[in-house]
């Protein structure tokens, strides 16, 4: 029966008590019954704001169609047209606020639940070994890809469809950037993102992995030896609260706690090699989808108490709602209005306390959030035993010195004209390196974007 | 891409020489820098001083001190094994140049790591005393290798068993009252245990004299992602893989590098054992 608008098929999750004991996926996925009923609450509404709303505008009301009639096969060959890692977006993408959010079955309840719809079918390509035909028409042109994140995968992929040879620089032993290295396995498991990047190779990007530009080939060798450049380096610098203590042990920025457990597997230490070190009393500050991520980790690894210190409040919270909602689900206790002032520790170096200020809210800032606010005088003592700074990234350091001639701004972001394009002739950019701490599908759409202006310059001359 | 091994060898008790195929690494070292390894796909990432390469052969030379279970493990492999990763050059370059008398001071399985600085150093025409110790004489690693490139060389053994007995620092400070004329020794370059380059940037603080460490930090990526390695200068975070790994040794805060180093230890000692009963298991199976 087909039932327009309707209320939201459930997805089925991991139990809280079963799942901060494993790394797993916690949404289950829908089955096939449940995503063909969840596809055809779509009123298929003329305008499609979902589809305007998408950073690389998806055709998601043919997808959706084709799902609710139990046509996975041409959804997927649609779906693939315009996003190269569709099991992925479907995972981390923020659809509240984007496509879910303008979806006018809303009004009346929840969307359509598209990231769940996407993520099936591009798991039930997979399953089923559904892969398209590659045809690639090879045309004269070498570009090299830096970075092989969302923006560096999107642009390599949409490059290669269109002939040229692309090479895709690395300088981890994984590519996939933040998707490998930052999200952990609970929200996108490894073997998806594994999965997902192996179509690279597959439509013949070559893949150079434990490379970095600006070491072992400098940023003009680069210009020489290649007709066109994206960089999509990310930002990946971690930000430190630069406060006294900061150097104790079990103190550690959000991508290092990240890092050890994701891309190094430090979870299954001794049959892994990689260490990790943490408490029964664990403080994360910030609360973006890092933080969260962060705080889950310690959870599984058998943390008993995690907090996320924030100094707002719940409501201007970046992160994801469904990441806030699953973390405090888990046992995770939000401290609001809170910020550090410092790090206490004991005579052997390891962080034992954390001395906080109590915050307010006062006027809104640039973001349009309330300021938090100092309350003077209101400094109390937490005691903790491991501490992790998530306070967003900023662009390595690393490549910006060495391609110098690029112009950046006082944050560290590479500046670009509207085709995306730096101050260099032929050198493209996109992604966290210029734009800070934003989304997979942004810099998926910078990605997508920058290819089509490379095209353009190449197939021009 | 996976690196070949093509000589491995026992230079003492503690330190291992391994000669491993790297061309990207071979073509573009330049003294001062480091590599990461790992040796299979569950390994961790470990960044290990370059003593030489060999352009021509596309070879790097690495030095390491058995540790922890890496570093055993590495001890263990053979010609023929392979490392998964063998990433680099990494880290800035020393600053060579001709600064004229310069006192170089290796501790350890710092020595390794010192024997390309020396050799550019004095290429680039300066006089280079260098002051090698380790706890005892079977532990002292290419004496002379350092005694050839060196136009000076002295040893010390923590229990005399070669050389001066008693620490390298003594030594220096020796040096440094025999050269204490102002401007007649213009840089001292110190890489060892973190100890002992504490009490050598003591030594050479008397004297004002510009003096450079390298530090060994914890490390994961290498590229500036994790702030595992950070270090702290006269307050001011910095970081070893990006920012150093050489830096100023009167204003960096050893007490800090030395803590920071034992932050896994417990787990470090956990891996060694889990190694070793594998490795005896497996023994027992052959």
């Amino acid at each position: 029966m087909i039932e327009i608008g309707g209320t939201r098929v459930p997805m089925r999750e991991q139990s809280v008590e079963e799942r901060i004991k494993n790394f797993r996926s916690v949404p289950c996925g829908y089955n096939k019954e449940e995503v063909m009923k969840e596809a055809q609450r779509c009123i298929q509404c003329t305008g499609a704001p979902c589809e305007k709303d998408c950073p690389i505008n998806m055709k998601i009301l043919e997808i959706i169609r084709e799902i609710a009639f139990g046509n996975f096969k041409k959804a997927f060959f649609i779906m693939k047209e315009d996003n190269p890692i569709p099991a992925i977006t479907g995972r981390v993408c923020p659809q509240e606020s984007q496509c879910e959010g303008v979806c006018p079955v809303s009004k009346r309840g929840n969307g359509i639940n598209i990231g769940k719809l996407e993520a099936f079918v591009a798991d039930w390509a997979r399953e089923n070994g559904v892969k398209e035909d590659i045809h690639i028409k090879e045309r004269p042109g070498k570009v090299a890809v830096i970075g092989s994140g969302p923006a560096g995968i999107s642009c390599a992929v949409d490059l290669r469809r269109f002939g040229y040879q692309v090479t895709l620089f690395e300088a981890l032993h994984k590519a996939g950037g933040v998707l490998q290295y930052g999200i952990p396995g609970f929200r996108l498991p490894t073997e998806i993102v594994d999965y997902e990047i192996s179509y690279l190779s597959e439509i013949g990007v070559d893949v150079k992995l434990n490379f970095f530009v600006g070491q072992n080939i400098k940023f003009n060798e680069l210009r020489r030896d290649f007709d066109a450049i994206f960089i999509g380096t990310g930002a990946g610098a971690p930000l430190f609260m630069d406060i006294e203590g900061e150097n104790f042990k079990r103190v550690y920025s959000a991508n290092e706690f990240l890092i050890r457990v994701n891309l190094m597997k430090a979870y299954k230490f001794l049959e892994y090699d990689t260490p990790i070190v943490w408490g029964d009393t664990v403080g994360v500050i910030g609360a973006g989808n890092v933080a969260m991520d962060a705080a889950r980790c310690a959870l599984r690894l058998g943390s008993k108490k995690v907090y996320i210190l924030y100094r707002r409040t719940k409501k201007e919270a970046p992160a994801r709602e469904e990441e806030i909602q699953h973390a405090l689900e888990e046992g995770i206790i939000l401290k609001e209005l809170v910020a550090p002032k410092r790090v206490l520790g004991d005579k052997d170096g390891w962080v034992n306390r954390v001395e906080l200020f109590e915050m307010k809210l006062g006027e809104p800032d640039k973001s349009g959030r309330p300021r938090p606010v100092k309350i003077d005088g209101s400094e109390f003592i937490m005691k903790l035993d491991t501490f992790v700074e998530a306070l967003g990234t900023k662009p390595n350091r690393l490549f910006l010195n060495k391609a110098s001639e690029l112009d950046v701004t006082s944050w560290g972001l590479i500046e670009v004209n509207k085709s995306l394009m730096t101050n260099v002739e032929g050198v493209y950019a996109g992604g966290d390196a210029i734009r800070g701490n934003a989304t997979v599908i942004l810099a998926l759409g910078d990605g997508r974007k920058a290819a089509k202006y490379i095209h353009e310059r190449l197939s021009k001359n | 891409m996976s690196h070949n091994i093509v000589r491995i060898e026992a230079l003492s008790t503690e330190n291992y020489l391994i000669e491993v195929e790297a061309p990207h690494v071979a073509e573009r070292f330049q003294a001062g820098q480091f590599v990461i390894i790992r040796i299979h796909e569950r390994g961790e990432r470990i960044p290990l001083t370059v003593a030489d390469v060999d352009p021509r052969k596309r070879t790097v030379t690495l030095i390491f001190q058995v540790v922890g279970k890496t570093t055993m493990e590495l001890s263990t492999l053979k010609p023929g094994d392979t490392l998964i990763n063998c990433v680099g050059p990494l880290g800035n370059p020393s600053e060579i140049e001709k600064f004229g008398r310069v006192i170089c001071v290796g501790g350890g399985t710092g020595i390794a790591c010192i024997l390309p600085v020396v050799r550019a150093l004095v290429n680039a025409g300066n006089e280079v005393i260098s002051i090698i110790g380790a706890r005892t004489e079977s532990l002292l690693i290419l004496e002379d290798e350092i005694r050839e490139a060196s136009t000076e060389i002295y040893i010390a053994t923590d229990d005399g068993s070669k050389g001066h007995h008693g620490f390298v620092t003594e030594v220096l400070k020796g040096l440094l009252e025999k050269y204490k004329r102002q401007e007649e020794v213009n840089r001292v370059i110190i890489i060892g245990p973190p100890q002992m380059m504490k009490a050598a940037a003591d030594v050479t603080r008397i004297n004002k004299i510009k003096t450079i460490a390298s530090l060994n930090t914890i490390m994961i990526d290498g590229t500036g992602m994790c702030g595992g390695c950070r270090v702290f200068l006269d307050g001011e975070m910095k970081l070893t893989c990006i920012d150093g790994p050489e830096f100023d040794a009167h204003k960096v805060n050893f007490d800090d590098v030395i803590s920071r180093l034992s932050m896994f230890k417990e787990k470090e000692l956990l891996a060694v054992k889990h190694f070793c009963k594998h490795k005896q298991k497996k023994a027992g199976r052959q």
